[in-house]
């Protein structure tokens, strides 16, 4: 039962490798976009707010066909950053990690930003007056104190793109070795006649995954919030 | 020498005021809601003047005529505030430190010594902010302003929320600053006993106007805190 096979083996190592990357990649963007969104009033807030949150409520098949048309071969950004940059996204790991990066960022952005909200903008203004710039004032208060909410929206995004099914194999299929995640191997483990058991231990290792990122991210709030409670 | 000439509409309130003072300890004496707090916010360069002039020994830090308004960063002016304000995830030594790292100052241990010293926090500095009484608090985070090498400190009711024992703790080190530091200081207050010992020139403000100036015989007469 426990014997998992290298074709399981190279899904699980793709899926932490796609998450892994989508969630690296996506936090820096996610602390900014928490920022402006928590602490900036700007003409057209509220649509910026609208489209983080769509792929939480568009059916990811949507949102997968949607990035095929955008950066797919022949889609207008796809074709430039093919020819630029030489970054191609269509079926490629790197087109699944960027449907994860999408797919997650809501989840990602929405914990930092409330704990960016909930950092209190005196600090910030004591800061000001010891000289602190506003971009230091950002690293040295800001960001340390609303470190929680950033590492609870990692391993929240982290989770969610480990588990990313629609958008994924629709815009970069389901290729073996290349964009076949988890979630793609247990879909094509379950239409195969003998795949059942292979199909329950990669539900086995994806249960352990989200586990471990749950406990990880409890284990990391409670470091965080004794830091910051001053003891 | 500061010089404050500014109007600011604030709601229903507003703040008009204008004065110039030479002192060691410029009192800003009034009421709650007569207006010390934004007065020296717009000092700090935390709130800025609709119309007016600040300077500072003749730089210009505010001046709505020439669109001049000198960001909270540049001014140098060190700020303790009422309620200390300091870094809940720094401990005390990483406290007093900042202003220092953020100004890109030299490292001074002598200077810092003094501060410690002065304020009688040595045995502190290990600790987070969270582990300190009030008191303690507001002698760190007068340090914390000392050590930004300020050219002026403002002082927003420092003791107001603390209780006669703690008061007693505070205002001789308070009085040493003003003896030993050099820094000239605006210490915002309303109670007159608090300033009668501390400042050596006061501004009296109401409803955002000020009405009186000059030394301690402004204040209203000992036997009646108003």
């Amino acid at each position: 039962m426990f014997d998992i096979s290298p074709t399981e083996w190279t899904a699980i190592q793709l899926s932490l490798r796609v998450a892994t990357v989508a969630t690296l990649v996506a936090t820096p963007l996610g602390i900014a976009v928490a920022w402006l969104l928590a602490r900036r009033e700007f003409w057209g807030k509220s649509v910026v707010d609208a489209i983080i949150h769509l792929p939480l409520v568009l059916p990811p098949v949507v949102t997968g066909y949607l990035l095929l048309l955008t950066f797919g071969r022949r889609g207008l950004v796809g074709t430039w950053l093919a020819d630029h940059l030489g970054l191609v996204f269509a079926f490629r790991w790197t087109g699944a990690a960027l449907a994860c990066g999408i797919m997650s960022f809501p989840l990602l952005v929405r914990p930092i930003r409330l704990s960016i909200e909930a950092v209190d903008q005196r600090l910030e203004q004591a800061a000001g007056t010891l000289g602190a710039t506003p971009w230091r004032v950002f690293l040295s208060v800001t960001l340390p104190l609303a470190l929680p909410g950033v590492l609870g929206g990692m391993v929240l995004g982290f989770a969610k793109a480990i588990g990313e099914f629609g958008a994924t194999i629709t815009f970069v299929s389901n290729i073996p070795g290349e964009t076949q995640t988890i979630s793609s191997a247990i879909y094509s483990l379950i239409q195969t006649p003998d795949g059942d058991t292979a199909a329950l231990r990669l539900v086995v290792v994806s249960v352990l995954i989200a586990m471990a990122a749950l406990i990880a991210s409890e284990w990391f709030a409670q470091r965080a919030t004794q830091r910051l409670h001053g003891n | 020498m500061l010089r404050v000439d500014v109007s600011k509409q604030l709601g229903e309130f507003s703040v008009e005021a204008s004065f110039a003072s030479e002192g060691r300890v410029t009192g800003l004496f009034g009421a709650s809601g007569a207006g010390k707090s934004s007065l020296i916010n717009m000092i700090a360069g935390l709130l800025q003047p609709d119309r007016g002039v600040i300077s500072i020994d003749g730089e210009t830090l505010d001046n709505t005529a020439e669109h001049i308004h000198i960001p909270v960063h540049r001014r140098r002016i060190g700020y303790v505030f009422q309620d200390a304000r300091l870094f809940p995830h720094l401990d005390v030594r990483h406290n007093l430190d900042y202003g220092r790292r953020m100004n890109r100052l030299a490292d001074d241990p002598a200077a810092r010594k003094r501060v410690i010293d002065l304020l009688d926090i040595g045995n502190l500095l290990d600790r987070r902010p969270g582990r300190l009484s009030g008191g303690e608090r507001h002698r760190v985070a007068l340090g914390r302003a000392l050590l930004s090498q300020p050219r002026l400190l403002l002082l927003d009711e420092p003791l107001s929320s603390l209780d006669e024992e703690r008061k007693e703790e505070i205002l001789p080190y308070l009085m040493r600053l003003r003896d030993e530091a050099g820094i000239p200081m605006v210490y915002v207050s309303h109670d007159a006993a608090e300033l009668r010992q501390l400042a050596t020139e006061i501004v009296m403000l109401r409803r955002g106007r000020v009405t009186a100036f000059g030394g301690a015989e402004v204040l209203p007469p000992a036997v009646s805190p108003a």
